[in-house]
């Protein structure tokens, strides 16, 4: 890489230096950055009111705020983790970076819808935050009618106008993806050469594209339904505020898997490079992405078991939620196949990527009770649902976001973190996780019902359990930002390709350059073609 | 690709961006684009059709009795002015393929004629149904039995329509916008990806009315 | 520290037994996963030298056996929680019948003798208990941990929910949907007693304003239903004819849309509200809609007046 070399002193970061240049850039490495800033502002937002949440709930009649207050805080929570941190973090941050780079191309299809992309995601987080601490909002981020429409007195309708501003936001950046992937792959990349993450970019980016405009009209419905009393949703104007639930779980169920598919992407491209192996299974597992896309669209009503559905539409989104299970549990399988036989070194994204396949398969096998009907009737609603949810969400995702951040940090900053801190904040993460989302498995069997400020007495040593895990992780969520801020002054330089990891975007510079690639490179081979074991020798 | 069968499409043009190998391979990635925000469209206001046709068989005695009293002549002279306003934008495409930078623009003009006059119709439309007292709430004038299942499809005709009257402002914005390329002689035979990218919207805009028309007028006034 | 969950019915036995076959399989699978991680996670750590031999073909031998064990074991899941769900649905015949309504942030249940109560509901052991449950404004959730049960109670409609409780105590009710400020207040006891200990308490508390049809029947005559419909009294039927309703309920009713509907709580409570949306055949459209005048408890009332006129003994 001797042209790369010359090149160093030019590149994204410091090619042009005024903020100007930083807010009209239509870099995606940059926007990549600039959604990394907001994410991570909004992660730390929504972390707080969980954490407040968490101190609320160590005394069985709340030990910190109202009940009103509570409900504020797991709504705020709720909207702003889901819609602006889980769904744009790993699309719109670590695809945005290096979706591009993996493909050979100079930049995304349309630079300047990505721009607007960001813009309209700031727009609707300002919009979306004004909403929840200004007006404050109880409904839960699920907006179920007609609490939401016809009680509810908080700012719901601006609530809902951010979060379609933010829902076209991840629209552009999908419809980017989509395109990007069908036209600007370099001279050779073929389908099946791609690496797993861009598949798993692929699936998630259709889901935004599909699923995303119905919530969209629903939440359009939702305002109309407070400003105009329509009926809609009304059941005493004739409405059906069911019919609300499934519009909003045709969207929302599709959005868990744009949360999670990324993360399986991530964790495809960490254990091949760590265990020095290639992807067991390269076509099992970018298949079963595609699947788990489409077959994401048709189970929805298994969030609404118990909610009026007919018998038959139970049984029927009951075996489906089933059926999607299985290529998830093939992922599993299939990494663990990797590793056989492999050269395996314990840096830190590979520590984070193995814990998010133990998070991941604990929060999957959970959903195996809760999408077995006579188990959901007694589970739904519960904190065993909430413990379900946050394994794969914050266990699978958002550590796989940080297995991501760290394995690609390197390549955005050109610097590297110190390891063992970043061992040990891994370690932290699956530590405290694990102590602050299990005791709410016990929980919901025992029968403790999700968004209880006041809660049975019966309930508190587990609670308190609970609480203290959040302390813990709240510290491996912390110490990240402290290392990696130190490392961007204090890191040692990173070279092109530190962790000696194939895919193109290893072979730019690090930072990359302005256009990414002085050449547009060739690809001539798979991915992951890691050398087989007896060329290798072992690591010291 | 032989550089034997390279056309001046296949380099890089005056307007090529940086990521693109060539201006056929920039044409194409935005018609693929625009496919795809209409894929994102066509959801949008499926999820609106679904509850509409949802909400139709819950009550098809109200949604009859609303059908009834909708202007069933404006609906259709302006499902035939649509029409024929994508026949004249196709009609435009098809001229600056072979280059007649000047016929696009008259007929783009026509298009947009087309369209002000479907916009206009539409405002005397609302404001004969506002006037007839078609408005869900305390004066709605359809009274008795089906009132309530009338008041839903009133709701669904001002808020479909509405939104189709947004699609279609944008369409004429864009319309205009190809006309004075075709004026000022920014699109060519070569280079005219916005002309078919806006005629892909135009004629969407007007597939969306073609699924609202029978669903607003026709739907339960036979028989 | 209480872990204690009761098991109060058979019902809340079946579902322990599905939990406890979940459990079984996501530990075998939890063992399976971190034991291989851990395997080969210090076997093949970069500095062992454990032989490693050639890169193993044929791959898609395992895709396709655990891909196919996985298949097999899922759908074993899910017949048999479907298996459970199904007998969840099903109320068995002459289950005894009670009236849950939910209001922010409050439970409120009517037995068929007229006995009321509120955020507490008294149930004997040994019978089928049918809760016949609507809100009064948002969407609630009837949850009964010690029985596993629960179930969505929605606003306009009337949902169902049954059990067997075979075990006397008293056990936690809570509100499952947030509905709302109170929501975590929206909390009750379920106490189920002998049935002697359950007779002894609907006498002590009933009889105020008669059985739920006695009440019933007086606010049939309060809000003018006699003047068209004809009633057991052989009264009423006035001037103007309307369907009858005696052994009304339960009936198959032919509708002027030539569809045939069975005549159960929805379609009283819908001919109530909605009278037009659902015309009887060859009877004219005259009924004035209610929707607005009479409140949930007192629809329940009418219902049960309704139904008594149909050989349904309130016990």
């Amino acid at each position: 890489m001797s042209i790369a070399a010359g090149l160093r002193s030019d590149n994204y970061i410091n090619h042009e230096t005024t903020v100007r240049s930083w807010l009209v850039t239509t870099d995606h490495k940059r926007i990549a950055i600039l959604y990394l800033c907001s994410i991570t502002a909004f992660f730390f937002i929504g972390g707080a009111a969980a954490a407040l949440m968490r101190y609320n709930l160590l005394s069985p009649r709340g030990a910190l705020v109202s009940p009103e207050m509570y409900n504020r805080l797991f709504t705020m929570h709720g909207i702003v983790m889901v819609w602006f941190f889980l769904v744009p973090a790993a699309p719109a941050v670590l695809g945005n970076f290096v979706l591009p780079l993996m493909l050979g191309a100079r930049d995304l299809a349309f630079p300047r819808i990505n721009l607007l992309s960001w813009y309209l995601f700031i727009a609707g987080g300002a919009i979306a935050m004004f909403a929840v601490t200004y007006g404050g909002l109880d409904t839960g981020w699920t907006f179920y009618t007609p609490l939401s429409t016809n009680f509810s007195k908080g700012f719901v309708e601006v609530a809902a106008l951010g979060i379609i501003l933010s829902g076209y936001a991840s629209i552009a950046t999908g419809l980017n993806f989509i395109v990007t992937i069908h036209r600007l792959r370099a001279p050779g990349l073929t389908w099946y050469r791609m690496p797993i993450f861009v598949w798993s970019m692929y699936a998630t980016s259709v889901l935004n594209v599909l699923a995303t405009p119905v919530l969209t009209m629903a939440l359009i419905l939702i305002a109309m339904e407070r400003i105009f009393h329509i009926g809609v949703f009304d059941p005493a104007l004739g409405g059906d505020p069911v019919l609300f639930q499934h519009l909003f779980w045709f969207y929302s169920h599709p959005a868990v898997y744009i949360m999670i598919l990324p993360g399986f992407g991530i964790v495809s491209e960490i254990i091949p490079c760590f265990a020095r192996r290639p992807l067991f299974g390269y076509k099992f597992v970018a298949w079963s992405s595609i699947a788990i896309a489409v077959i994401g669209f048709f189970v929805w009503a298994h969030h609404m078991f118990v909610a009026g559905v007919s018998v038959y539409s139970a049984l029927v989104f009951s075996l489906l939620s089933y059926v999607i299970a299985v290529p998830s549990a093939i992922k599993v399988f299939n990494w663990l196949g990797t590793m056989h036989k492999g050269y395996i070194r314990y840096n830190t994204p590979m520590l984070y990527a193995l814990g998010f396949v133990g998070l991941f398969t604990i929060g999957g096998l959970s959903g195996l009770f809760t999408a077995a009907l006579g188990a959901d009737v007694y589970l739904h609603d519960t904190y065993f649902v909430v413990a379900h949810f946050h394994f794969i969400m914050v266990g699978g995702m958002v550590t796989a976001f940080f297995a991501g951040l760290h394995f690609w940090w390197p390549k955005m900053t050109g610097r590297l973190y110190p390891e063992s801190w970043g061992r040990v904040a891994a370690l932290l993460l699956f530590g405290g996780f694990i102590l602050t989302f299990l005791p709410q498995f016990v929980l919901g069997y025992l029968g403790m019902p999700r968004r209880y400020p006041i809660y049975d007495p019966g309930f508190q040593v587990l609670n308190v359990l609970s609480s203290a895990g959040a302390t813990i992780l709240a510290g491996g969520y912390l110490l990240p930002m402290g290392y990696l801020l130190w490392s961007l002054v204090y890191g040692q330089p990173a070279g092109d390709n530190p962790w000696d990891a194939t895919g193109l975007e290893w072979r730019t510079q690090s930072p990359p350059r302005v256009q990414n690639f002085s050449v547009t490179p060739r690809v001539t081979e798979t991915a992951y073609n890691y050398p087989p074991p007896e060329q290798q020798e072992p690591m010291a | 690709m032989s550089a034997a069968t390279r056309h001046r499409e296949d380099l890089p043009g005056p307007e090529t961006e940086f990521q693109y190998p060539s201006e056929r391979e920039q044409h194409d990635t935005s018609m693929t684009g625009m496919w795809l925000f209409l894929a994102t469209e066509t959801l949008f206001f499926g999820g609106l059709f679904l509850i509409w046709l949802y909400y139709r068989y819950l009550f098809p005695a109200g949604f009859a009795l609303a059908t009834e009293h909708t202007e069933f002549a404006i609906g259709t002279v302006n499902s035939a002015l649509l029409i024929t306003s994508s026949v004249t934008y196709a009609c435009g495409v098809a001229a600056i393929r072979v280059g007649d930078r000047k016929l696009l623009f008259r007929l783009a003009v026509a298009t947009i004629a087309l369209g002000v006059v479907f916009m206009l119709l539409k405002g005397v439309e609302w404001y004969l149904d506002i006037d007839a007292g078609m408005v869900p709430g305390p004066g709605f004038a359809l009274r008795g039995p089906g009132s309530q299942g009338a008041a839903l499809f009133w709701i669904f005709y001002y808020l479909a329509t509405l939104l189709h009257a947004i699609h279609l402002l944008i369409g004429l914005g864009l319309v205009t916008w190809i006309a004075l390329r075709a004026r000022n002689g920014t699109v060519t035979r070569e280079s005219h990806a916005s002309v078919e990218i806006v005629g892909l919207y135009w004629s969407f805009v007007d597939m969306v009315w073609l699924v609202l028309y029978p669903m607003i007028y026709l739907a339960g006034r036979a028989g | 520290m209480n872990f204690d969950l009761p098991v109060a019915s058979p019902g809340a036995a079946e579902t322990d037994q599905l939990l406890g076959a979940l459990l079984l399989i996501s530990l075998a699978v939890l063992v399976l996963v971190f034991g291989l991680m851990a395997l080969y996670g210090i076997r093949y750590r970069a500095r062992s030298t454990a032989h490693r031999g050639a890169p193993g073909e044929k791959s898609w031998r395992f895709e396709i056996a655990w891909t196919t064990v996985t298949i097999v074991a899922f759908f074993a899941l899910d017949v048999w929680g479907a298996d459970v769900y199904m007998r969840q649905s099903q109320t068995p015949a002459h289950a005894m019948k009670i009236y849950i309504i939910g209001k922010q942030w409050m439970w409120k249940a009517e037995h068929e003798g007229g006995q009321r109560e509120i955020n507490a509901l008294h149930v004997p052991t040994g019978r089928d208990v049918q809760l016949i449950m609507t809100s009064e404004d948002v969407i609630h959730d009837f949850s009964v941990p010690a029985f596993r049960v629960k179930r969505d109670v929605l606003p306009g409609r009337y949902e169902t929910l049954w059990f067997h409780p075979n075990r006397a105590g008293t056990y936690p009710l809570y509100c499952d949907q947030f509905c709302g400020t109170g929501h975590s207040e929206m909390v009750g006891d379920i106490v189920v007693l002998k049935p002697v200990e359950f007779s002894a308490w609907l006498s002590a508390n009933g009889e105020i304003g008669g059985t739920l049809a006695d009440q019933g029947h007086t606010l049939f005559m309060r809000y003018g239903c006699s003047g068209c419909h004809e009633t057991t009294e052989g009264g009423g039927g006035g001037t103007v004819r309307a369907p009858p309703l005696i052994g009304l309920y339960g009936s198959l009713v032919p509708l002027a849309d030539r569809t045939v509907v069975t005549a159960d709580d929805k379609y009283i409570r819908d001919s109530i509200l909605m009278p037009a949306s659902q015309i009887v055949a060859s009877y004219p459209n005259l009924m004035p809609s209610y929707a607005g005048q009479i409140s949930e408890e007192n629809l329940v009332k009418v219902i049960a007046y309704i139904k008594s006129m149909a050989g349904e003994t309130p016990r």
